[in-house]
């Protein structure tokens, strides 16, 4: 063990503390330790200047209009050497914790525990190995969706892939975020150490809903887990129309409400088979205005929400979910 | 009458000429200087009253987080992202180069004017055109993007005003460009022949160093932003990867000329530190050298550490580490200021007026700024702090902190020369030092939001996330900023509409060219040809003389300007 890992050991404060919440993730006090070594080191640096800086404005303030100093020293190359090697022996200090740290996290441990997560304005959704999903946003100032759920003491690696613009993956209690880029992968790993819910931000600008594209994450038990696992599975057995409620509820409610009101999207409840205004005519809307919309939905867009460009879901829906979302959006004028 | 070296009541560059056009259609970099700095200042005050919309709006219970609609959302991204590109665009990048640089630069050299007068005049008009531009979109339209413009969010999935903003930018770059072409064409070319590279003074250093970045860097920002409207309007896949594109790829574009054009920002303001510091304590700046190459390795290192920005953007994690080393090595030069004004104020005889204040809280500022910086290069906290209020914090208090305070304690130094009239009363040591409290108030809380997890660039957060407090003391800053700003541009405009204290020439004690010759000075900068050159920082050139109320050379030579003005009344 060296002086590194027993440092950071002692650092340990698992609870919330001035500057961090609580160390939720086998590596955050790694982070913590790193932080505070700068701290403090800064905070040393920062009161010599500021003394430095009080103190020889006050000892040599000018006592008479327009007085000339006695000369005195204006250079001194042995002065600068220090100055300027001293601090950088710090910063290679800092630079090696720093990636020492960021390599252990960007090398997600071979037996890791495999989560998808899916980013689109402006929810997260989540895909777990044996095909059970869940997903998370904010709507109404409440969470919606059942969020993430991870296993206590296990290695999760999440996977994490974009359906239309940046979005970033960030839970400050584990203290891992990465950019979620469309059209490639990116991953984050941790290992989670604390029981209970912690908050997961999008930390990269993706438009109007940017701050409620939230949700939480659950660390259970290993047993939890398993049982959660197995309750949340999809039953192979179930109607078009509640396979289609899942799908609407995972995929389309940050949009889309479906008691009336007007979220970015209209209300989609009791539309089907009625006319409505689309930019330059009118439409009915039935089952292929429906699949038209999901996958081209600037080709007839309702009148009113012309500034609110929705994103094609081509590539992420199959024909059998347009099927299904179509059998519950049917279903919710009957 | 008693003997004067203010030329308020003789002809001088201000009234030598009369009109609108005379003005508008001037070559002279001290009217182009001044016409830049109150355009920027106009833009500051907008991208002010956004700054003031942000943090009302994130005060809590100013929003109610469950029940905040679509439009309000917009509407604050909307503000955030005019803050941000008028202040970097439209008033940091050009405030300390465009405005003090033209009226300082050609007077610091004994020169007439820069090397290319029209091109000079053309940069300002092209300024004014793209200032417009932007202006007009930002207001107009629901530019939503932030001042980074990211595909493919800018590109397909936001409304077109993007496509004006982004040719307003391109236009803003040129005018740039042909400034920093000017500049580094004019110290190369303009120095009186006893003025070495070494005898410099250090705000030349540090905008020449600004000028070459200017030069290199921000043609590369010109093609970004034109393949942004290319991808947006004819629909070639450069960034959005539906069309064959990667949005990594323009980060990388985005950044190597937007890590540099920070220190464009931040290296002129670093220049007034070091003529402020020597000026003030009268003493000659510690370790000359030093501070001047540091300036052009500030210069040189700011091109290759633009990836710092994109640690966790999916580049690769061997760049990421490389950037993270290369990005320390900025910080060293940087420290050595620092480490070289406290210096050369030992033994020093120091002067509390108003831009020595500016100096000095600069230090504090800076120092903050700086130091927070280490925790952004290390990779281990910076993921952690990305993204979050921890970064707009410190950006702050470099942009703000270290930028801004340097343009407006630099306003207060060149005043006198401008307009031939000190501001130095107790009104404007108020502002200042308000100001320096309401800043620290802004951003000291946000950097502990931003440990917690705080993201930027939300429109609400909810009382159970806990940020709250630290929203509060933010907002509550941001009155005691402005409440500070104000009182400090009213100090300026209250001198410039009323007959406030007259200047001599020399009110300061400064040695470097522009203070040879009288306050305002005559059209031509100098009425003799070339002034005499020493040491820009031996203070023993000049000294105290009661009856001007100023400072005049020890040694004058007979057709010194200064001493001519005198000698009638004498005689």
């Amino acid at each position: 063990m060296n002086m590194y890992t027993l440092l950071s050991m002692m650092l340990q404060h698992q609870k919330e503390d001035f500057f961090f919440p609580s160390q939720a993730s086998a590596n955050a006090a790694t982070v913590d330790f790193i932080f505070y070594f700068i701290f403090y080191v800064s905070l040393f640096a920062f009161i010599t200047i500021v003394l430095a800086t009080a103190i020889f404005a006050w000892r040599y303030r000018r006592s008479k209009v327009g007085m000339t100093p006695e000369d005195s020293p204006h250079h001194s190359t042995r002065i600068e050497i220090v100055w300027s090697v001293v601090p950088s022996i710090f910063m290679v200090m800092m630079f090696w914790y720093g990636f020492e740290d960021f390599t252990e996290r960007r090398t997600p441990p071979a037996d890791s525990y495999e989560i998808h997560a899916k980013a689109s304005k402006w929810q997260w959704e989540f895909e777990y190995p044996n095909g059970a999903s869940s997903f998370g946003f904010i709507d109404a100032g409440e969470y919606q969706g059942k969020g993430l759920f991870v296993p206590l003491g296990k290695n999760v690696r999440i996977r994490l892939e974009s359906s239309d613009v940046l979005h970033s993956f960030s839970i400050p209690n584990f203290r891992v975020k990465m950019d979620v880029v469309p059209g490639r992968y990116t991953d984050v790993w941790f290992n989670a150490i604390e029981l209970g819910d912690f908050p997961i931000f999008c930390t990269e600008y993706c438009g109007t809903k940017h701050s409620r594209m939230l949700s939480k994450v659950h660390v259970v038990s290993e047993e939890d887990f398993a049982v959660w696992l197995k309750e949340n599975q999809e039953d192979p057995n179930a109607s078009p129309v509640d396979k289609g409620k899942r799908l609407f509820s995972a995929k389309c409610t940050a949009c889309h409400a479906v008691d009336g009101s007007t979220k970015i999207g209209p209300a989609l409840n009791g539309k089907y088979g009625t006319i409505e205004n689309i930019v330059g005519g009118t439409v009915t809307i039935d089952d292929n205005y429906i699949r038209r919309s999901i996958l081209d939905p600037s080709a007839d867009i309702v009148v009113g929400f012309e500034n609110v460009p929705m994103t094609s879901f081509a590539g992420q829906l199959s024909d059998d979910d347009i099927s299904n979302i179509t059998a519950y959006l049917k279903s919710l004028t009957e | 009458m008693a003997p004067t070296t203010n030329t308020l009541d003789r002809t001088n560059y201000l009234n030598a000429t009369k009109g609108f056009m005379s003005w508008f259609w001037t070559i002279d970099h001290k009217r182009l200087g001044l016409m830049y700095l109150w355009s920027v200042i106009a833009c500051f005050i907008m991208g002010g009253f956004f700054a003031m919309k942000i943090r009302l709006n994130l005060m809590p219970g100013a929003v109610d987080f469950a029940t905040q609609t679509a439009e309000q959302m917009n509407a604050y991204n909307n503000a955030f992202t005019v803050h941000g590109a008028v202040m970097v665009f439209l008033v940091i990048i050009p405030s300390i180069p465009a405005a003090l640089g033209n009226f300082v630069l050609p007077l610091m050299l004994g020169a007439k004017d820069v090397a290319f007068p029209r091109l000079n005049r053309f940069s300002y008009h092209l300024w004014i055109i793209g200032a417009l531009l932007f202006v007009a979109t930002l207001l107009i339209g629901n530019l939503d993007t932030g001042w980074t413009f990211y595909p493919p969010y800018s590109t397909g999935h936001t409304d077109p005003s993007v496509i004006t903003a982004v040719l307003g930018a391109f236009i803003l770059g040129f005018s740039s460009i042909f400034t920093g072409l000017n500049f580094i064409v004019t110290i190369h070319k303009m120095r009186p022949p006893q003025m070495t590279w070494f005898k410099m003074p250090l705000f030349l250093w540090a905008i020449y160093a600004t000028a070459v970045i200017q030069v290199l860097a921000t043609p590369v920002i010109g093609i970004s932003l034109l393949l942004i409207l290319v991808e947006k309007t004819m629909q070639i896949g450069i960034f959005t990867p539906e069309l064959g594109g990667d949005p990594v790829f323009f980060q990388h574009l985005f950044w190597f000329y937007s890590h540099p054009a920070v220190y464009i920002m931040v290296l002129p303001g670093m220049g007034i530190m070091s003529e402020l510091f020597a000026t003030f304590s009268r003493k000659p700046i510690f370790g000359y050298k030093s501070i001047a190459m540091s300036s052009i390795a500030i210069a040189i290192f700011s091109f290759i550490v633009w990836g710092h920005h994109m640690f966790i953007s999916g580049q690769s994690d061997l760049m990421s580490v490389i950037f993270s080393a290369l990005t320390f090595s900025v910080a060293v030069p940087s420290a050595i200021k620092v480490f070289n004004w406290i210096s050369t104020m030992y033994k020093g005889s120091i002067s509390f007026s108003v831009p020595m204040l500016y100096g000095m809280s600069i230090i504090w500022l800076f120092g903050i700024g700086g130091l927070t910086g280490l925790f952004l290069a290390t990779l281990g906290t910076d993921v952690v702090f990305h993204d979050t209020y921890f970064v707009v914090a410190h950006f702050h208090y470099v942009m703000v902190g270290s930028a801004l305070f340097g343009f407006i304690g630099g306003i207060y130094y060149w005043w006198p020369k401008m307009y031939g009239k000190v501001v130095d009363g107790p009104l404007a040591k108020v502002g200042c030092v308000l100001s320096f409290l309401g800043f620290n108030l802004t951003f000291l809380p946000q950097f502990v939001g931003g440990s917690k997890g705080m993201p930027r660039r939300y429109a609400a957060y909810g009382s159970e996330q806990g940020f709250d407090d630290w929203n509060y003391w933010s907002t509550m800053g941001a009155m005691v900023l402005l409440a500070g700003l104000s009182i400090a541009l009213f100090g300026l405009l209250r001198s410039f509409f009323v007959k406030g204290a007259l200047s001599p020439a020399n009110p300061w004690g400064g040695v470097t060219l522009e203070w040879q010759t009288p306050s305002p000075p005559p059209e031509h900068n100098f009425e003799i040809d070339p002034p005499t050159v020493g040491d820009p920082y031996d203070m023993s050139l000049v000294e105290y003389r009661g009856e001007v109320e100023g400072f005049l050379p020890v040694n004058p030579r007979e057709d010194d300007p200064c001493v001519a003005y005198i000698a009638p009344e004498e005689a």
